[in-house]
């Protein structure tokens, strides 16, 4: 029926080669490597250290720190709203606390808000497009907690921060773990139908890192599964949410230095609403629809580090920016998916990654840096597959899932998987897929304490401004692990829930507003000669085709 | 191999035979081989509504289309479907319907409970139309009368793939508002049916007792060498 259904012919006489090697393959593995192997590999290989991809920040509160060039330009760049057009007077939504972001970590600090007593009417969601809309839903593989009696908390912290190359922040790591089997228990209660035995025990996976089998699962849709519940109950509480109605900035009170709220934008009538809050949540999430050193990625349409931009407007420090994930096994062919997720959980279920000659290169469960290095150095080398459109990969030999847990393995915990190919005429049982790294995660950010608190370069937290998810950064260090983004958005989207009811019963008066805090971002933009028509954030990526562009005139 | 061109959807290489497309009527020369989403991006639409997750997961853009010759209306993602010659389509974003809002904790998992929040529910028809508009090729009409069943487990198992993109919903005879009733049935199933997890019960309180507590502030002190030595000694489970 479509064009481009299945392999071609050359492709097919290559997946020959798997699965002659099949049978002898199921008896092996790959030796894990030692931390110097994995260092070495890591820095030869991973994108994070190819020159060219980076450079210090020129302005702000951490001039002269390491990021991604794609970050550098948001952060060199104008305030999207004209300082002194911008009407302050009349306040549109007058509120305690104001969510940025519409993912799990907004969710679960909107509920939390309101558990802990916050009128659900005083509460203000505002995301760019819809309430669930976020990287949330795409998260397959499953939630890490340390809750079966051979596992511990203490075995997830070295987990952790190993795969972090001990480079996380202790604390944010300890609150982590030690919170995450209570979060299960949350989310079990409220409905969320996690992968059972007949007798209640939670079905538990090995993920990249994890020296125990720790992922909660939900099929391979956890995330979607984690995120339509928690949303369903954050509307069933009334929760006011604006959809469609990004911030586009912070807004300051000039007294404390303080933030006090948010310029939102309605993305379809261009119309600005100035909302006064005396706690900003931000749960923005990353950066991914940056396409850092030109990679595809898995992420959300609305992944453009928005909150990045905003916090460091009001000088937050930021941490590890200089450090992304490229997820080992993104789609690398049929090119209409290319970049999208196949998730690690794959590999936790046995699949394994095989090149050109049917050869292991790699223990599949190493940290996702490490396997992502590793499938980059095969392609280098020559040992990959080219794809029909040019590209690069290597295979993932899906079919051996069921060879290992039996027939039907697949189609019962894998069916977005088996969607996401089968559409494409690919059929994942029988035959196996091309993988090649892709943008996946911002592993830095924001610095935060244990109570989200956004924390300047000096340590000392900004008043009234906390943030929770993957728009912060200590909580993974250099690299996260499999399964502990679902869990960070959960517990310190909670823990933002509970600091923000906290200061908001401390807080009596309402904060005065202003977007003084630009003058100074902005006489540093001026003197540094970035041009006027360079603006961040920039909402949503552009991916207009060239010749509409160069042709577009604008009339109504 | 296809001549190459590079297109604006980011590293899309596609082949530089173009297709015709008509969206929502106006036709479109686009790149052949590349999804509806990034057809219409290729082809000057920065999209707002109708795009979301881009990976088949959160249901903004699901589509109708017809192919050329054929009356058979056909349902696909946009973010999923390739693009074909003389393909009529149009994005349906959005199915209008309210929430209801209850209180869970006060709810039984019973077919009661959700016709008393949903009583369209009763009016389905056995059509098996809500089943043909699903571009997730679920049962949805089953999941329907297992609910009127009362059979909770069934029908949460059934649709637990749903993607709330409400073409069910717009397509019902019946007027009944899937995607909200499914969340719900999910929610009860999950809630009330599958047994819980006695050992994260016993581990919750074991945190709460301060059991790790001690160990862990130990390490958050202990020096990274020290450190990358446990870590590299750990035993590991088998996976």
């Amino acid at each position: 029926m479509s064009i481009q259904t299945g392999y071609p012919h050359e492709i097919r006489k290559l997946i020959k080669v798997v699965e002659e090697t099949r049978p002898d393959r199921l008896k092996m593995r790959y030796r894990r490597l030692s931390l110097g192997e994995r260092e070495e590999l890591v820095r030869k290989w991973h994108p994070d250290y190819k020159p060219g991809t980076k450079r210090a920040l020129r302005i702000g509160s951490c001039k002269g720190t390491i990021v991604y060039n794609e970050v550098a330009d948001l952060l060199e760049s104008w305030p999207a709203v004209d300082i002194d057009s911008i009407d302050l007077s009349s306040i549109d939504y007058d509120v305690d606390i104001l969510v940025i972001g519409g993912g799990g970590a907004a969710a679960s600090a909107a509920l939390w808000a309101v558990y802990s007593g916050v009128d659900p009417e005083n509460i203000l969601i505002a995301t760019k497009l819809r309430f669930g809309d976020a990287n949330t839903v795409k998260a397959q593989g499953g939630i890490q907690a340390a809750d079966r009696p051979v596992d511990s908390p203490v075995l997830h912290y070295l987990d952790t921060m190993g795969g972090g190359h001990f480079a996380n922040k202790p604390e944010l790591v300890k609150a982590l773990v030690t919170d995450a089997p209570f979060i299960i228990k949350w989310l079990e209660g409220l409905g969320v139908m996690f992968d059972k035995t007949g007798e209640g025990e939670m079905v538990e996976y090995s993920g990249g890192g994890a020296c125990r089998r720790r992922l909660h699962c939900a099929k391979d849709y956890t995330g979607l599964e984690i995120m339509r519940v928690i949303k369903d109950e954050v509307l069933n509480r009334g929760v006011r949410v604006l959809e469609f109605t990004p911030a586009i900035e912070l807004l300051t009170d000039p007294d404390s230095g303080g933030v006090s709220g948010a310029v939102l934008w309605n993305i379809e009538t261009c119309e600005y609403y100035i909302v006064r809050s005396k706690v900003t949540i931000l749960a923005t999430g990353g950066f991914g629809r940056l396409h850092l050193a030109g990679f595809p990625t898995t992420n959300h349409y609305g992944a453009t580090a928005d909150g990045i931009v905003m916090a460091y407007r009001v000088g937050a420090n930021l941490r590890d920016m200089d450090t992304a994930q490229y997820h080992p096994t993104g789609v690398a062919w049929p090119e209409a998916i290319r970049g999208e997720l196949i998730t690690e959980k794959c590999r936790s279920l046995g699949a394994q990654l095989v090149n050109v000659h049917g050869e292991l290169f790699i223990y599949e469960l190493e940290p996702r840096d490490v396997v992502a290095s590793a499938i980059i150095r095969e392609c280098a080398e020559g040992r990959g597959i080219v794809t029909p459109t040019g590209a690069c990969g290597v295979w993932l030999d899906l079919p051996m899932i069921d060879e290992v847990r039996g027939p039907g393995t697949i189609k019962k915990n894998l069916p977005a998987m088996y969607r996401q190919f089968i559409r494409h005429g690919i059929d994942i049982t029988v035959e196996p897929v091309l993988t090649y790294p892709t943008l996946h995660y911002q592993n830095g950010g924001i610095e935060i304490d244990v109570y989200t608190r956004v924390l300047k370069p000096s340590g000392e937290p900004i008043p009234g401004l906390l943030a929770a998810g993957e728009v912060t950064g200590g909580v993974h260090g250099r690299n996260r692990l499999m399964g502990n983004s679902l869990l960070d958005i959960t517990v310190f989207g909670r823990r933002a829930g509970l600091t923000a009811a906290k200061l908001v019963k401390e807080t009596s008066v309402k904060p005065k507003i202003s977007l003084g805090h630009l003058r100074k971002y902005t006489m540093e933009l001026e003197k540094l000669g970035v041009p006027k028509t360079r603006k961040s954030p920039i909402v949503l990526p552009d991916y207009r085709g060239e010749r509409v562009l160069l042709k577009s005139i604008k009339v109504l | 191999m296809v001549e190459k061109t590079l297109t604006q959807s980011r590293g899309s290489v596609v082949g530089k035979k173009m297709i015709r497309i008509y969206f929502m009527g106006r036709a479109y020369e686009v790149p052949e081989g590349l999804t509806i989403m990034k057809a219409l991006e290729y082809a000057g639409f920065r999209l707002v509504r109708g795009v979301g997750c881009r990976g088949g997961f959160c249901g903004a853009c699901p589509t109708a289309y017809r192919l050329p010759g054929e009356y058979k209306l056909r349902i696909g993602l946009a973010c999923q479907t390739i693009a074909e010659d003389g393909m009529h389509l149009v994005i349906l974003p959005y199915s209008p319907m309210e929430k209801p809002r209850y209180n869970i904790e006060e709810l039984k998992p019973d077919a009661g409970s959700i016709i008393a929040l949903f009583p369209e529910v009763t009016r389905c028809v056995a059509c098996n139309t809500c089943t043909k508009a699903c571009p997730q090729g679920l049962d949805v009409m089953d999941a329907v009368q297992a609910i009127i069943r009362g059979d909770i487990a069934k029908a949460a198992n059934t649709i637990f793939d749903c993607i709330s993109c409400g073409l069910c919903s717009l397509r019902c005879p019946a007027e009944i508002r899937h995607v909200h009733l499914f969340q719900l049935v999910r929610r009860l199933y999950g809630k009330y049916i599958l047994p819980k997890a006695k050992h994260l019960e016993i581990r919750v309180k074991e945190i709460e007792e301060g059991k790790y507590e001690e160990e862990l502030e130990k390490l958050m002190k202990t020096p990274i060498e020290e450190l990358k030595r446990l870590y590299s000694e750990r035993e590991i489970e088998k996976a």
